[in-house]
């Protein structure tokens, strides 16, 4: 039996703007721990609207979600915010890396926020991880000087400096050429094979998908198939 | 971890130097306005203050010219169930001096919360000088004690103050009396007394108090040459001019005095009552002047942290989406405001003690305070304190804000709207 590691029951989203439209109906689901997870569907089925509720970011649904075997209704912000910090990655489609900081800065930012580790040792791991995704010569660069491939690379050291639970990401090739989608693809499949990181990845690429070890199709804001 | 935030915030500030530049010189402008016209303007109630404060005793021992309260009749047993109906009760002029004199100066001797005392005579004459004739009141003074407890010898323009002690039968003159009489120093003018007295005195000195109207009729002498001029002994005086170390205890022990030597005595807050009103106009017109600058200063903080806010969307976002909460988030903007205020204020209190040394240099020489040659200023540290403490509580009120709309943000509307 495997640990599980996120579970969604019965959840459903409405938008109010300006007439209520359901966008997610009875989605339930659960994630066992070491799983590689992508999400398909068309354009404008609710899968980026789900994962924003699935990383805590949104908290207007109906339905429960558990992460690590914890309740997330009534937790307040602050201690959602722990939670992603914690237990969840994200990568997001647009990098999203801060320009004020340097690569370094921006893997280490949510390690030293956790503050289980001294500066030190987050630098160092920091370190690891992007020598890990073949990015550490350009550690000391500013983020805007990197390429779209590297920097998403940047952000997938950024989603691992705490070793999370989970790695969420909402199309993270969707903004690269095929060469880098082909390295961010591989970078997700060592860490699935080699590291057992779960990763939950929201791809309209199907070559993607059929390369991981589950696919959760949606059509409609439901699920029609995991 | 606040060191991580502070961290955050410097970055975000550094991103924006320019616009953080012209926050903070705002701050540093008002603060260093705040700062400088407060040290001036208190300068200038010192002066004020100084001009008759200074020369004025904090408690005034004296006798009035008064009816006597306990009237014979009222005193006798025969009528003493009776209402006694005395009319046009007047007033027996037989001593204006202080009796007792010698008990009275042990006791001021022993007083710890005495600074000093000067004996005085004060009197109503004429001067006469040549054919003229003027009234005028002439004060026996000793100048040793009176030059230190009232700054005599400083008023002295011309001629020296201690050739009254030196110079047997002295006078020193008000200026504008001086003038009247056409009297130069060496001159010597005629005293009347009102009782007709005749004396004449060698002028040995110019006054110059900065207080016309006194000049035009002041003069002043040693106490024995006045005891002399009106005839009575050597323990003969009508004023006791104490100066205390707390001048706010004044009215309480011009009381107790008044008891214990059964005469009057003033204090110098009843005596000058006006002249607080004066200071207090100031006071208050600098802070005003101050407070609106801070507030204008804090609109541009205002300005430019929701201007930052609005550039740096998308770095909130990815700060919330990582794990910082929105209190982390609202402590980097305070952060930053703060630090606005701190360098703002910090450069305003050094700039505003540079203005005051600067205005503390300038000559400002006028004919009737002879002893002030340049502005006044105060430099009590009290101002940089206050500036210090109200450049950071603007900052921080416009900082809240912007700050509180910051962790407010939803990261999920900036991230979706990509
Ligand atoms: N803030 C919103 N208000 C109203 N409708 C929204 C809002 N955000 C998304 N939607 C709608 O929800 C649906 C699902 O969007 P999304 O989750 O982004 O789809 P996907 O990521 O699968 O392309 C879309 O039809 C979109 O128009
Ligand atoms: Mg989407």
């Amino acid at each position: 039996m495997s640990e599980i590691i996120l579970s969604a029951k019965d959840i459903q989203k409405s938008f109010h703007d300006p007439v209520d439209v359901k966008i997610l109906s009875d989605i339930t689901f659960e994630i066992n721990k070491g799983e590689f997870v992508s999400v398909i569907g068309k354009s404008g089925c609710g899968k980026s609207t789900l994962l924003y509720i699935l990383s805590t970011m949104d908290t207007e649904y109906q339905g429960d979600l558990f992460i690590n075997g914890q309740l997330m209704r009534n937790k307040k912000e602050s201690e959602l915010a722990i939670v992603r910090n914690e237990y969840i990655g994200f990568v997001f489609q647009f990098h999203y890396l801060l320009n004020e900081f340097n690569v370094l800065e921006n893997v280490m930012l949510p390690g030293l926020k956790l503050n289980k580790y001294s500066k030190e040792e987050v630098e160092h791991r920091a370190m690891e991880k992007l020598k890990m995704l073949g990015i550490a010569n350009e550690a000391f660069k500013k983020a805007s000087q990197l390429s779209g491939g590297q920097k998403q690379r940047v952000s997938i050291a950024r989603s691992l400096i705490n070793d999370p639970l989970i790695i969420m990401g909402d199309e993270p090739t969707g903004n690269l050429d095929n060469k880098n989608s082909l390295i961010v693809f591989d970078i997700f499949k060592e860490l699935a094979e080699v590291y057992h990181q779960t990763l939950l990845i929201v791809t309209h690429d199907q070559s993607f998908a059929a390369n991981t070890t589950r696919i959760i199709e949606m059509a409609d804001g439901r699920i029609i198939r995991q | 971890m606040s060191n991580l935030l502070i961290k955050i915030a410097k970055e975000l500030l550094l991103a924006r130097w320019k616009q953080t530049l012209v926050a903070a010189i705002g701050v540093t402008f008002s603060i260093s306005m705040f700062v400088t016209l407060l040290s001036f303007m208190n300068g200038l109630n010192d002066l004020l203050d100084g001009l008759i404060l200074n020369r004025t005793a904090h408690v005034r021992i004296y006798n009035e010219v008064k009816p006597s309260k306990k009237q014979v009749i009222n005193l006798s047993n025969q009528y003493k169930d009776s209402y006694n109906f005395i009319n046009s009760v007047k007033s027996s002029s037989s001593r204006q001096s202080i009796y007792n004199t010698v008990a009275i100066f042990e006791t001021l001797n022993k007083d710890p919360r005495i600074l000093g005392y000067a004996p005085k005579i004060n009197a109503q004459v004429f001067f006469t000088y040549g054919t003229l004739a003027i009234t005028g009141s002439i004060n026996g003074i000793e100048v040793a004690a009176e030059s230190k407890l009232f700054s005599f010898k400083d008023y002295v323009t011309a001629g020296k103050a201690i050739d009254l002690k030196n110079v047997p039968n002295s006078i020193i003159l008000g200026k504008g009396l001086a003038e009247k009489l056409m009297a130069n120093i060496g001159d010597v003018v005629q005293i009347n007394t009102t009782d007709g007295n005749l004396m004449p005195l060698k002028v040995v000195g110019v006054f110059q108090s900065g207080l016309k109207d006194l000049d035009l009729v002041q003069s002043y002498t040693s106490v024995a040459t006045a005891q002399k001029l009106m005839g009575k002994s050597n323990n003969y005086l009508t004023d006791i001019q104490v100066k205390l170390k707390d001048i706010n205890q004044a009215p309480k022990i011009a009381k107790e005095y008044a008891l214990l030597f059964d005469c009057d005595a003033e204090d110098i807050q009843t005596a000058n009552s006006q002249f607080e009103t004066g200071s207090t106009v100031r006071t208050i017109i600098s802070y005003a002047v101050g407070v609106v600058l801070l507030i204008v200063a804090g609109f541009g903080i205002f300005n430019i942290l929701n201007m930052l806010i609005y550039e740096k969307m998308d770095t909130i976002a990815i700060l919330k989406a990582t794990g910082f909460s929105g209190m982390d988030v609202k402590k980097i903007f305070i952060y930053i405001a703060l630090s606005i205020g701190i360098f703002g204020g910090l450069f305003g209190i050094i700039f505003g003690f540079g203005f005051s040394v600067i205005i503390d240099n300038i000559p400002f020489n006028t004919p009737s305070l002879p002893t002030i040659k340049t502005f006044p200023i105060n430099y009590k540290s009290t101002y940089y304190i206050i500036g210090i403490i109200f450049s950071m509580v603007t900052t921080y009120m416009a900082g809240f804000f912007p700050a509180r709309k910051a962790s407010k943000i939803d990261p999920v509307t900036i991230i979706r709207g990509k």
